[in-house]
């Protein structure tokens, strides 16, 4: 069993130092890439598309050496695609493995879709309550409009 | 310092919604009083609303509070692009409180998170209005001697209209039952509704407005139905006269039947309906000057005792 497992995982390279992010929906595989800004990165990055998935069907998965996502990184993340697998590993070895949340409060991440709404009519940072986290619907702190996942845009 | 900001109705618990309406209760026996004399009200109007600047300003100038603000944003400093938060910030610097309308949703949240002084939300966009919904609330409580257990009509357009969708949030604690009467383009959001499940408020929909609709009401709160909301006009023109109160609608109601309105009235309450004593949107608007009074005591921090030891 073990062995299957693991000639699954040589489907690409290890990594010595750095993260794993594992279980993105393939179709947020390219967002995931430009969100996280890979382009302009010079670390040695893997990137799988279209991998069989027994969750999802068709997964995407990211490998990235000698880097290690932020908080804000995570939360932005966590919007783009929910239930994302993210592991650290250190030596060639996963260190930590955890699912990626929504936090309960995105500060300064996503714009309001509210045209009327103040954050978008003043310098300020936007501020929006999780009041859904499994559906990922978000509330405006200020105007007070609700978005759902697919109206979501990041700043 | 605590913020004693009042930016939307939802804010409020029932414990503080009763405690206001007592303390509005206390400014109807006596108006004038010298509570606020050494303060200085700012109203800052970004977007005319004469009926709300005139009562608040009323209720500061009878607690003999000096006023200073602008009614008009054209002769001030944002319409050459200063940002709210430099208006806001400068005028702190004189005024003890603000009570600020802006055009803008969220604007009177973001002024209460910047400002030194408290703010109080005069209308923000389409999205909240306090102290209308103060002014609603001791309007049924005066008339009806209680919030608890009201068969409450909204009529009219139950889409756009924040006053009832404030005041749904506010009467949650008073097991209210709700009658949603609206034609299918103004019909009440999904998003209530699911509030009112959330908050276990009975609810009933209605499309039709007649006499047999309202006869278990005791408050009918009637709103304007706009043209400009229609995407249909034929639709526009099929319900105009459909969502008119009239005199005649009124034969079979219950005795204690309040009829309310925000104000303005265009059409849909007809004239006949003044002379009826269960017409009472007049007395309404009255009210709101005690309900404002109590609000700029209450944000700057005077208590109910202290009104009721003034007297």
């Amino acid at each position: 069993m073990s062995n299957i497992i693991n000639k699954r995982e040589l489907q690409v390279a290890a990594i010595e130092n750095g993260t794993v992010i594992d279980h993105i929906p393939a179709d947020k595989l390219f967002s995931v890439v430009s969100l996280l800004g890979l382009q302009q990165m010079s670390n040695k990055i893997t990137i799988g598309f279209n991998f069989d998935s027994k969750k999802l069907g068709k997964k995407g998965l990211i490998k990235i050496a000698d880097k290690f996502l932020t908080d804000d990184e995570l939360n932005r993340l966590s919007i783009v695609a929910p239930h994302i697998i993210m592991s650290i590993i250190r030596d060639f070895k996963v260190v930590e493995k955890h699912n990626v949340e929504m936090p309960s409060l995105l500060r300064g991440i996503v714009k309001c879709t509210n045209p009327k709404c103040i954050t978008n009519n003043e310098p300020m940072q936007t501020l929006f309550q999780v009041v859904d986290k499994d559906n990922c619907v978000i509330r405006c702190h200020y105007c007070e409009k609700e978005q759902q996942r697919n109206e979501i845009q990041i700043l | 310092m605590e913020n004693r900001s009042l930016v939307t109705i939802a804010d409020y618990s029932k414990e503080k919604i009763l405690y206001m309406l007592q303390m509005a209760a206390e400014f109807e026996k006596n108006p004038n009083r010298n509570l606020l004399r050494s303060k200085v009200v700012a109203t800052l109007f970004f977007e005319p609303s004469t009926r709300t600047r005139l009562s608040f300003e009323t209720a500061a100038n009878r607690l003999k509070a000096r006023v200073i603000g602008f009614s008009d944003p054209k002769a001030t400093s944002s319409s050459k692009g200063e940002s709210l938060k430099d208006t806001i910030m400068m005028v702190s610097n004189y005024a003890d409180v603000i009570v600020m309308r802006h055009y803008l949703e969220g604007a009177a949240q973001y002024a209460s998170e910047i400002a030194p002084v408290p703010i109080v939300n005069a209308g923000d966009g389409a999205n909240q209005h306090p102290s209308q919904t103060m002014l609603d609330l001791y309007s049924i409580y005066k008339t009806q001697g209680t919030l608890e257990n009201l068969n409450i009509f909204l009529v009219g357009d139950l889409k756009y209209g924040r006053t009832v969708h404030s005041l749904i949030q506010a009467m949650r604690h008073f097991n209210p039952t709700f009658h949603f009467v609206a034609p299918a383009e103004l019909k009440m959001p999904e998003e209530y509704k699911l509030y009112c499940k959330e908050y276990q408020i009975k609810y009933e929909e209605h499309s039709e407005f007649t006499a047999e609709t309202i006869q278990d009401a005791d408050i009918l709160y009637m709103t304007r139905v706009q043209r400009e909301r229609f995407t249909d006009l034929m639709e526009y023109e099929r319900v105009k006269n459909v969502f008119i109160l009239r005199n005649s609608m009124l034969a079979a109601t219950r005795p204690n039947l309040k009829i309310l309105h925000p104000l303005p009235r265009v059409n849909e309450i007809s004239y006949d309906v003044d002379e009826s004593p269960k017409a009472y949107y007049y007395q309404q608007a009255h009210n709101g000057l005690f309900a404002r009074q109590a609000i700029l005591c209450d944000v700057l921090g005077i208590t109910l005792d202290e009104i009721k030891k003034e007297q």
